[in-house]
């Protein structure tokens, strides 16, 4: 999971990765899950007093957390969250990671059984040069940011940002913030920004009252 | 437990590089009138403890790695006494020059525990008050226990703090154990196949182990280090059983499925008892162990096994493990069924709830519990053990305790 995020030449991931930072309070508890190689969580230890946790499957990436001093579990996300315990966070991260994922809604309440808050990066994949590749070459979508060939792409899911909000109101999650992301920018208020934006940010909130254990 | 494993791959393949032979010492602890005051309340003394160290200490002293070993091994972890020896010590493919906790970088110290027969005070050891063998007299003895022992042999050495406390199975729950209750001397503890206590299946076999050992005539209820003949049938098939929890379905299918000793052919003899290669080995395993270790010792280290619930004496695991300074690496395998990666999982969360730095990875391996311990499987471990072990160094053990927690 997560290959990409591994080695950092991409400029988008520090994009990313500072959006990410922006939206969380100074001193919380973190957990990433999807972590990769932990370089956003060993930010946030840093830079923004945080405790932090990681959660990665991928071998390589994990041992690079550990080199990094970073505290990591493995797991598995389509399993679920068995090795978190319940209310342990403020800020659960999910970054380029939900579309990977089997069962999207079930891994979001898994989150907010743990976390008060998510902390949610997906690709659009309602972004113009998709469509345009979908409807006009009628082949199925390689860009910049969704680097892989149908048949080798870790992504099971492909969704828009209306998508996305459909999913928030299904799962009965509040969008307290919602931020496009586009070219090498967040974009606070951006219009059209379902065609124009590769990726989103979204930080969701359990609308309804906390599930108990 | 069953170094066998490591040591039949290791002994022939790989001597040890480092030209220098190891040594075996003793230090002698806890002399009367004050001696210990163990967990049950009786007083012994003096301890002998049989212990190895590899490696150079820094002037710092901030390299330590103690290695706390499992039921069976011994303070042995490493190379050879002799050129003439026949096999290395118990973790010789994971520890020495060069190898995953690399001596020429850590002072390593391994002793073998209280109540063991393998040089450190244990059943067999003479009693000061009577100056015969203690034997059933010997001290109830828990794993708390041997931690302060442990603890009193850091002290005797000048230590203050270790790097790392490393251990597997029975050698885990000394981790725990020394994590929560010393937790200023432990900068990371490594706890690999092991859990916070023995579930009812593993005190199952232990009992059936013990079982076999009283009920063996030669036993003379524990009285018979002076006997020539030492009670050896029961401790053998003690070992026979235990074994087969160390291996795993598949890996004893693998290694033997159903296949003959000799031929091919049923003999159709029910006398016959290693007509299966797969019983020829229990009963070679048996056979060795007896040489080498002492009946009543497994009577005391398998019972300090089953006494040991970490949950039950702090109301919690996490309440106990909010106590631990360390930094913690977990590591299961999948195939190991003694103690199953459900229980490695049952301390990473409460880990984790009380807020500690926990690094968690499931090991994928065919060899059950005992995989820690097979050669062709420490590369997998080396990956995650290494690099721990040299972040943790490198951020330093004095560097004030905050650290090691966030």
């Amino acid at each position: 999971m997560c290959a990409k995020r591994l080695h950092l030449p991409d400029p988008r991931t520090a994009v990313t990765n500072d959006l990410i930072i922006s939206q969380i309070e100074r001193g919380s508890r973190v957990v990433d899950l999807g972590c990769g190689d932990a370089e956003l969580l060993d930010r946030l230890r840093l830079e923004h007093d945080c405790d932090v946790l990681g959660v990665e499957f991928d071998e390589e990436a994990f041992v690079h957390a550990i080199a990094r001093g970073v505290p990591i579990l493995q797991a598995d996300l389509n399993q679920g969250l068995q090795a978190l315990p319940s209310h342990a966070f403020d800020y659960a991260v999910l970054s380029q990671t939900l579309q990977q994922i089997r069962r999207p809604l079930e891994l979001l309440h898994d989150i907010f059984r743990v976390a008060q808050r998510a902390v949610v990066v997906v690709p659009n994949f309602g972004h113009w040069r998709i469509r345009l590749q979908v409807g006009l070459l009628g082949r199925a979508p390689v860009t910049d940011n969704l680097p892989y060939e149908w048949f080798e792409s870790p992504n099971v899911h492909f969704l828009s940002m209306l998508d996305f909000r459909e999913l928030a109101g299904r799962g009965d999650f509040r969008i307290v913030n919602e931020i496009p992301i586009i070219g090498d920018r967040a974009v606070d208020r951006a219009c059209y920004a379902n065609l124009r934006a590769h990726s989103a940010m979204y930080v969701l909130e359990r609308a309804g009252p906390p599930v108990p254990h | 437990m069953a170094t066998e494993l490591a040591a039949q791959s290791s002994s022939e393949s790989r001597v040890s590089n480092s030209m220098e032979f190891v040594k075996r010492q003793v230090a002698t602890l806890f002399e009367l009138p004050a001696g210990l005051v163990l967990e049950s309340g009786a007083t012994i003394g003096p301890i002998q403890v049989a212990y190895e160290t590899y490696g150079t200490l820094s002037a710092r002293k901030d390299n330590v790695i103690y290695i706390c070993h499992a039921l069976t091994g011994d303070a042995h972890v490493s190379g050879r006494y002799t050129a003439s020896d026949r096999k290395p010590g118990w973790w010789d493919g994971f520890v020495g020059p060069g190898k995953a906790i690399d001596t020429n970088k850590y002072f390593v110290i391994c002793s073998n525990v209280l109540g063991g027969c393998q040089g450190t005070t244990g059943p067999g050891s003479l009693d000061p008050e009577t100056g015969v063998p203690y034997g059933p007299d010997f001290p109830f003895i828990t794993i708390r226990d041997i931690v302060c022992v442990h603890n009193a042999l850091l002290d005797y050495l000048g230590i203050e703090r270790t790097l790392a406390v490393i251990g597997g199975s029975l050698g885990g729950m000394q981790i725990l154990e020394w994590a929560v209750s010393r937790p200023e001397r432990v900068g990371s503890a490594v706890l690999l196949a092991s859990g916070a206590k023995l579930k009812a299946q593993g005190i199952a076999f232990n009992a059936v182990g013990r079982r076999a050992i009283y009920a063996d005539p030669l036993f003379r209820g524990g009285r018979y280090y002076r006997e020539e003949e030492k009670p050896k049938f029961g401790l053998a098939l003690a070992r026979m059983i235990a074994h087969i929890t160390y291996l795993s379905e598949q890996s004893i299918e693998l290694k033997f499925g159903r296949k003959l000793q000799n031929g091919d052919q049923f003999e159709y003899n029910l006398r016959s008892e290693t007509e299966f290669q797969v019983e020829s080995y229990l009963h070679y395993q048996g056979r060795k162990f007896v040489d080498r270790f002492d009946a009543n010792s497994y009577l005391t280290l398998t019972r300090a096994m089953d006494y040991f619930d970490l949950a039950e004496r702090h109301g919690s695991l996490a309440e106990a493990f909010a106590k631990t300074q360390a930094r913690f690496l977990v590591v299961a395998y999948n195939s190991d069924w003694l103690f199953p990666t459900s229980q490695s999982l049952e301390i990473v969360r409460a880990l984790v709830e009380a807020r500690r730095h926990v690094t968690f990875y499931e090991l994928q391996s065919p060899y059950g519990h005992d995989a820690f311990l097979v050669d062709s499987e420490l590369p997998k471990l080396e990956r995650l053990v290494a690099p721990f072990l040299a972040r943790r160094f490198q951020d330093g053990i004095f560097e004030g305790t905050s650290s090691a927690v966030k």
